[in-house]
């Protein structure tokens, strides 16, 4: 194939009649357009008249170049023009196609198995022996070349793994086998440690050709917590324009599905690579959140789990003084309040009333006494896995809880009246705290100098108390005790949580001891310390592709290794759960970046698309023959054809040439359906359940037929309206089942249906149901959501007197399949009288807009275009009778739609009395 | 048109659209009640006295007039004799040519009658006209003497549906049963040679024979809306003249149509003719009134 830049040409022997082109001008020149033979009586007066130019006896320059151009285009197309044409890669021996197979690479993984595919059909086809390869997932014991066709069906089976590869091992992979081979590398198009040996260990065993896709790698960080809002990092490769992400929070809605629950929007500045998407959430609506991700974005690394650590704790804060007057800063909860406000979400209010919202702590700042039914939903709590902080306090040392027997809910047992250190009344000076001892809670905390306790509760000397104590003054008595409790623990500061017995709460050794007691938050990122002897066990894993799968029964992995883990195939990134929390492994670590890769010039790189060949002789045989139209009439209108005589033909000409050249798309002949202007047509809506809207259309059929053959209305056939495209003017009359899966038409279809509604159009909505009046069925709900937006005037169940009742025949029943004497129509005015010796009121006004009842009638009046009935309606005669007189309903209700209500005019009345037999 | 069961196989069609065309001439008619009474009559008062039906003077007895020339009446009511005399009048013979060549077969326009079809048309109407007044009408073409009443519409009728064109390419007056001191109209395009014209007409003259030629051309003819190489031919086809751009022949074909023109305008006035031009695209009937008050003037 000869190939001219992206061009290629099948036949380009075809080209050389390209050489022709100058004498076919001079041909051309020479000839001078056909002469027109005109019948002319006048040529007698011509005779002897000479032309004064001469110069229009050659063809127009411009005409020239058209024809010739034509001519160069058939010639062209002629030759098989191909864009991108498929060369064939030169080389020979073994084929190693290497595909990084990362999570970078999940976007697009068909692609890059179709590009895989391809190159390995083109070595197979080349007679070479092919190996495949994912960096990720090496195959031990080096590259296994087989045929082409071995790989075809094992490369289906292929997938990327959401993790980066080893950094060294694809190098060691490479030196590790003795063979030499070229390389196909599919990159991921991502910079990363190793890539740089790797490339000089594949070049020593062959040419490496790269493989890239220009498409951008976006990637997230874990979320952090930060200023109220909960922030991701959103990553790119390639540092180009400005470029905008979607970032969607995902999580589980009240009802437990998952759903997108925010969205925001991160916008690169040109030539960066990172930059941050915030969110501020509703805490309720943050503890949901279960993953971030980028929308769109089919890869790992797009997605970011959320685990324990985005979750704001509540805490219940509870003060046992109740309305209590003083000054704030002497306020139990005061301190507490500032500790944790930053960090946590605070409840306040009655005890009661905060343990069904399950907090996360609960803090009870001197409360000495609870009651039974307190005591037990708390102590049920706690067993609960609940943590409750106690503080001491005047009215606990006052009390006599926990003296004699330890409180179920106080960690110790406590002395009457505590003590009091340092005051006025004392020997003994306010005392300090002794360094928290290591296997606390609180051990590596500094103990500032300036904290003094004055006054605490006293722990009465158990024998478990030194194991409960985990804080104690520098003179050996327990500051703080816990105690666990079911699958909860119970703490109790010796202390107030004011000001009052010591100045803990003005430190920050306050903050941190909360913090530490996991109070205000968990600690975002775990320790190795902490983490030490943990095992975790991943609950569910991330694949490539950013899908959460189950774990299934995947070894645990121990704490230590699991904090300082990056993702690969031991430690797969997912979510990981330990005792009392989960712990989620992202792919991107925070303070990772990406790059693209910055591959050497000796090494050529190429696109991953498989640019598909696009053939251009149909589109220049298009143009040579588009060119070829011009030139009919061009050459009309230089020989004085294209005159009003000649238009006409050569309008015919150029159309059927265009028409010729647009057959080839159907969808151009396509028009839409002509509106019905000139007769009566009836109309349903289209409800979007087939079946239904097909018994709509069989039963407005057969109303139309009974219509035409009794009465001077003859309608056309039926048609289905859709509301959203539809222009409804046309229709006097809607026949609207009421249908649970129909969809709720749109803003701008409900203001057409208004338009309709006030100007004189009328809706007959069938709930189908026969049991309108309790709107409990779920037609009727339907039908209520439905018609809410609707402009509908009050409505009343149909008044004996109705215009509806006579308006063709005299009818008193409205069934249709079913038989319901509910239907409702517009109220009457509550002004109209009835006049003396009249049977009916004096109504004179207005067609009702809807009529709504649930008799199913389209069903009653449905045939088949032969005409017979498609449903049954009763049984027998009388259910002959019954589709008899809904047949009649419906004409009465055209009848009423086309003639208003003159049917009501008093000049019918002796009529209408005759005819009633009154 | 009710009177006389007036049928014909050959041209009822031509004759029906001709009389609907002389009924729908009320100006005309209007016209001619008022100009002369005798129009609607028969024949013409000549304004002198003769032989006729109409009362015209009375005049003393001279030397010379028979006794029964005598009018008693008149004569009784004074002491000299009157004679009665009557109005003289005679009808008048009209003889009409009408161009049969193959160039009267043009037409610019599918839409356009023919010329030819235009003349016939015109002459018939022309004819029933007369004969209605009538007078004496004959068709040069048939080579028979002008004669009157409504046979001869039948005939005529016939003659002009009849016959297909007759070759030639352009037409000659034909002079030949041209009785003297008769009318003529002749009905061409007048495209051919001027000169068969000039004589065609000088003969007549000869005759003491005045009339009205009336030229009908398309409104191509006169427009002459031709561009680009082109080859005009004759109807015939015996003439043709090829041009390479023929809308630069356009202003000097209009110049010598106008010449044409000009030429037959004097050609009448120099032999006491009237000439008009008239344009297939144009209303019939402005060309009827035309042709019958020329004829009307000239008698």
């Amino acid at each position: 194939m000869f190939t001219l830049g992206p061009l290629g040409f099948a036949a380009p022997a075809i080209l050389t009649a390209l050489v022709v082109l100058p004498a076919l001008w001079l041909i051309l020149r020479a000839v001078p357009p056909a002469p027109i033979r005109q019948r002319f009586p006048g040529v007698a007066l011509l005779l002897g008249l000479g032309d004064d130019e001469t110069q229009s006896d050659r063809t127009p320059w411009w005409l020239l170049l058209l024809r010739v151009l034509a001519a160069a285009l058939i010639i062209l197309a002629f030759a098989g023009p191909v864009l991108n044409p498929q060369d064939e890669r030169p080389g020979s021996g073994p084929l190693l196609i290497l595909a990084d197979a990362t999570w970078a690479d999940a976007r697009d993984w068909p692609r890059r198995l179709d590009r895989m595919e391809a190159l390995a059909e083109e070595a197979g086809q080349a007679g070479r022996s092919v190996a495949v390869a994912l960096s990720t997932d090496l195959p031990p014991g080096g590259p296994e070349f087989l045929a082409s066709d071995a790989w075809a069906s094992r490369l289906p089976g292929l997938s990327p793994s959401p993790w980066a590869p080893e950094p060294q091992a694809l190098a060691e992979w490479a030196e590790a086998s003795e063979e030499a081979w070229e390389t196909y590398w599919l990159s991921d198009g991502l910079a990363r440690e190793g890539r740089e040996d790797a490339l000089q260990a594949l070049e020593r065993k062959g040419v490496v050709t790269v493989f890239e896709s220009p498409r951008p790698i976006h990637a997230l960080t874990p979320a952090r917590f930060e200023d109220g809002l909960v922030k991701v990092d959103v990553l790119r490769a390639a540092d180009g324009i400005e470029a905008t992400v979607p970032v969607v929070a995902r999580g589980l809605d009240p009802s437990g599905t998952e759903r997108a629950l925010a969205r925001v929007e991160a916008t690169f500045a040109p030539g960066d690579t990172r930059t941050e998407a915030a969110l501020s959430l509703p805490a309720e609506l943050r503890n949901r959140i279960t993953r971030f991700e980028i929308e769109g974005a089919r890869s790992a690394g797009a997605v970011a789990l959320a685990d324990d650590s985005l979750e704001r704790r509540e805490v219940a804060l509870i003060d046992g003084s109740g309305a209590r007057e003083g000054l704030e800063l002497l306020s139990p909860l005061h301190y507490l309040q500032q500790a944790l406000e930053p960090t946590a979400d605070l409840l306040e209010g009655q005890l009661t009333d905060v343990i069904p919202a399950n907090p996360d702590a609960i803090v009870l700042a001197d409360v000495a006494r609870l009651s039974p039914a307190e005591r037990e939903a708390l102590t049920g709590w706690v067993e609960g896995g609940g943590l409750l902080v106690r503080f001491a306090g005047p009215r606990l040392a006052a009390s006599d809880v926990s003296r004699d027997e330890e409180d179920p809910l106080l960690p110790v047992r406590l002395r009457q009246g505590g003590r009091s250190v340092g005051g006025a009344m004392s020997w003994g000076e306010p005392r300090k705290l002794r360094p928290f001892p290591d296997g606390t809670p609180f051990a590596g905390l500094l103990v500032p100098d300036d904290v003094r306790v004055s006054a605490q509760v006293m722990a009465q000397p158990d024998p478990d108390l030194p194991e409960r104590s985990i804080a104690a003054l520098d003179d050996g008595t327990p500051l703080v005790t816990r105690k666990p409790l079911g699958d909860g623990q119970v703490v109790l500061f010796h202390v107030t949580a004011n000001a009052e017995w010591s100045t803990l709460p003005l430190s920050g050794l306050f903050v941190q001891m909360l913090e530490r007691l996991a109070v205000s938050t968990r600690p975002s990122v775990p320790d190795a310390e902490d983490m030490e002897g943990t095992v975790w066990t991943p609950e569910e894993v991330l694949d490539a592709f950013g899908t959460l799968q189950d774990a299934g029964t995947m070894p645990g992995i121990a704490g230590e290794d699991l904090v300082s883990a990056r993702p690969g195939p031991d430690t797969p990134p997912g979510l990981y759960a330990g005792e009392d929390r989960q712990l989620a492994l992202n792919v991107m670590a925070e303070g990772d970046t990406l790059a693209a890769t910055d591959w050497p010039p000796r090494i050529p790189v190429e696109g991953m698309a498989t640019e598909a060949e696009t053939p251009l002789k149909g589109l220049a045989l298009i143009l040579a023959l588009l060119l070829l139209a011009v030139d009919v009439v061009a050459s009309l209108l230089l020989t004085g054809r294209f005159g009003p005589r000649g238009a006409g033909r050569a309008a015919a000409l150029v159309a059927g040439l265009l028409l010729a050249s647009s057959l080839a798309d159907p969808a151009m002949a396509q028009e839409p359906a002509p509106t019905p202007t000139s007769e009566v047509v009836l109309a349903h809506v289209i409800t979007g359940d087939a079946q239904l809207d097909d018994t709509a259309q069989a039963g407005l059929r057969g109303l139309s037929d009974v219509l035409f053959a009794r009465t001077s209305i003859e309608p056309a056939a039926p048609e289905a309206v859709d509301l959203e495209a539809d222009e409804l003017a046309f229709y006097p009359f809607l026949y609207w089942p009421v249908s649970t899966a129909q969809e709720m038409p749109s803003a701008d279809a409900y203001a057409k249906l208004n338009t309709y509604l006030r100007s004189g159009g009328m809706i007959l909505f069938d709930t189908r149901d026969a049991n309108l009046g309790s709107g409990e069925t779920p037609e009727g709900r339907k039908l209520r959501q439905l018609a809410a937006p609707l402009d509908i005037p009050p409505i009343e169940p149909i008044p004996e007197d109705h215009v509806l009742t006579r308006t063709f025949y005299l009818l008193q029943d409205f069934p249709g399949r079913h038989l319901g004497r509910d239907i409702w129509v517009e109220a009457s005015p509550a002004d109209a009288e009835r006049v003396e010796g009249m049977p009916f009121r004096n109504l004179n006004d207005g067609v009702t807009p809807v009529v709504i009842g649930g008799n199913d009638w389209a069903a009653a009046w449905a045939t088949d275009p032969q005409g017979n009935a498609i449903f049954p309606v009763g049984r027998g005669y009388s259910g002959e009778r019954q589709r008899e007189i809904a047949y009649r309903f419906g004409v009465n209700l055209i009848m009423h739609v086309l003639t208003g209500n003159y049917k009501s005019d008093q000049v019918h009345v002796p009529a209408l009395l005759d005819r009633l037999g009154q | 048109m009710s009177d006389g069961p007036v049928t014909s196989q050959a041209g009822p069609q031509l004759r029906t659209r001709a009389e609907g065309l002389a009924s729908s001439l009320p100006p005309l008619l209007a016209e001619a009640e008022q100009l002369a009474n005798s129009v609607l009559t028969g024949s013409h008062g000549r304004r002198r006295a003769g032989v006729g039906d109409e009362f015209w003077q009375y005049r003393p007895l001279s030397v010379g007039d028979e006794a029964r020339m005598i009018d008693w009446r008149r004569s009784a009511r004074s002491d000299t004799h009157y004679i009665r005399e009557r109005e003289w009048q005679g009808a008048q013979s009209v003889l009409i040519w009408v161009d049969a060549s193959s160039a009267m077969g043009f037409t610019g326009d599918a839409s356009r009658p023919a010329k030819s079809d235009r003349a016939r048309l015109l002459a018939l109407a022309l004819s029933v006209l007369l004969v209605r007044a009538g007078e004496r009408v004959g068709l040069a073409n048939l080579g028979q003497p002008p004669r009157a009443g409504r046979l001869s519409l039948v005939r005529m009728a016939e003659a002009l549906t009849g016959d297909a064109l007759d070759g030639g390419e352009y037409g000659v007056p034909d002079t030949t049963g041209l009785p003297p001191h008769s009318r003529a109209v002749f009905i061409s395009d007048f495209l051919g040679d001027p000169a068969a014209v000039e004589e065609s007409l000088g003969k007549a003259t000869d005759r003491s024979v005045r009339g009205a030629l009336l030229q009908v051309l398309d409104p191509v003819e006169e427009t002459f809306p031709f561009n680009g190489r082109t080859i005009f031919e004759s109807m015939g086809g015996g003439v043709r003249h090829e041009t390479l751009k023929a809308g630069g022949l356009r202003e000097r074909y209009l110049d010598r149509l106008a010449e044409r023109k000009g030429r037959l305008d004097e050609l009448g006035r120099l032999s006491g003719w009237l000439y008009t031009c008239h344009h297939t695209g144009d209303s019939a009937q402005a060309a009827l009134l035309w042709l019958y008050s020329a004829l009307d003037r000239s008698r």
